[in-house]
């Protein structure tokens, strides 16, 4: 599909990025279509594709990739145990979120504690909101698709090593 | 030898609303000039007079339709760099910014020992208010 975003609406899409303002303020709370549309003032059945063609990314898989941002940051900063981090950032369920969070970023929650422990910080002169845009997970595909590639690559490697 | 920056130009959607909203955050018309179409304004801050804020609308005769259409796509997603806009009293701003009916996108936090807060331009230009360390 060829996405063009200059055949959008300016003031459509400015009333896009307030939904998405909205999301990135309050990235743990529920975001149905319904309720972004309502603050976009466009009709359920147009917000997604019109918010996919002009930020490239499906709502929900915005709004999920800002809970893993946040995840991070709440992983990197403080000392919280995970599953308080996976609540406040809009998890139901612990089972979901490390399995979401390993498959956007290839890591576990613990995993990246640890490491981001060893490192230290380094962005230390930026502004802190500019910081976690930075740390932005970049998902470019569906989580869903992504498992399915990463499951047939296993398989793949695994077929390779059998005779 | 010494140089600065002396204007620093944003794109808006219409220069009369973006004139309009940055008055409310204490900028005073610094220069507003006409030429046809071409609108030459900006704006300048009382405490800061070396600084010139530019106000420009994207279109002819600097740019074409198509350039224009995009430029402000970019400017109404909200694509285009990030603004800092310092205040010895974050919270103080918020209050009296958002009593003026400012968009905030994010209300006054506390990190590190600064507090910042987020708000937009009517066009899409957002603007970090940063509190210095105290």
């Amino acid at each position: 599909m060829t996405v063009d975003t200059a055949t959008q609406d300016p003031e459509l899409l400015r009333r896009l990025l307030r939904a998405k303002d909205r999301m990135d303020a309050a990235s743990h709370e529920d975001w149905p279509v319904r309720r972004l549309a309502r603050v976009s003032r466009v009709s359920e059945a147009h917000f997604a594709r019109a918010f996919k063609q002009a930020f490239g990314v499906p709502p929900h898989r915005y709004l999920l990739t800002r809970r893993i941002e946040r995840a991070q940051a709440l992983l990197r900063e403080t000392d919280r145990a995970i599953t308080e981090i996976a609540f406040e950032t809009g998890w139901k369920s612990l089972g979901t979120f490390g399995r979401t969070f390993r498959d956007v970023t290839g890591e576990s929650p613990g995993e990246i504690r640890l490491r981001a422990q060893a490192a230290g910080h380094e962005l230390g002169r930026v502004p802190a909101c500019f910081v976690s845009a930075a740390q932005r997970p970049d998902l470019t595909i569906a989580v869903s698709e992504k498992r399915r590639r990463e499951t047939t690559d296993i398989n793949g490697s695994l077929q390779k090593e059998i005779p | 030898m010494s140089q600065c920056v002396q204007e620093v130009g944003l794109y808006v959607r219409d220069q009369d609303e973006a004139l309009a909203f940055y008055e409310k955050l204490g900028f005073r018309v610094h220069t507003d000039v006409r030429n046809g179409d071409y609108r030459w304004l900006t704006m300048q801050h009382p405490d800061q007079p070396s600084l010139q804020l530019g106000l420009f609308k994207p279109g002819p005769p600097v740019h074409d339709e198509a350039t224009a259409q995009t430029l402000q796509a970019v400017v109404a997603k909200g694509a285009m760099p990030p603004l800092v806009l310092g205040v010895d009293d974050c919270r103080a701003a918020y209050e009296r910014m958002h009593a003026v009916g400012v968009e905030f996108t994010q209300e006054p936090m506390s990190r590190y020992g600064k507090v910042d807060a987020s708000f937009r331009d009517p066009s899409g230009n957002g603007w970090k208010l940063i509190e210095a360390r105290r």
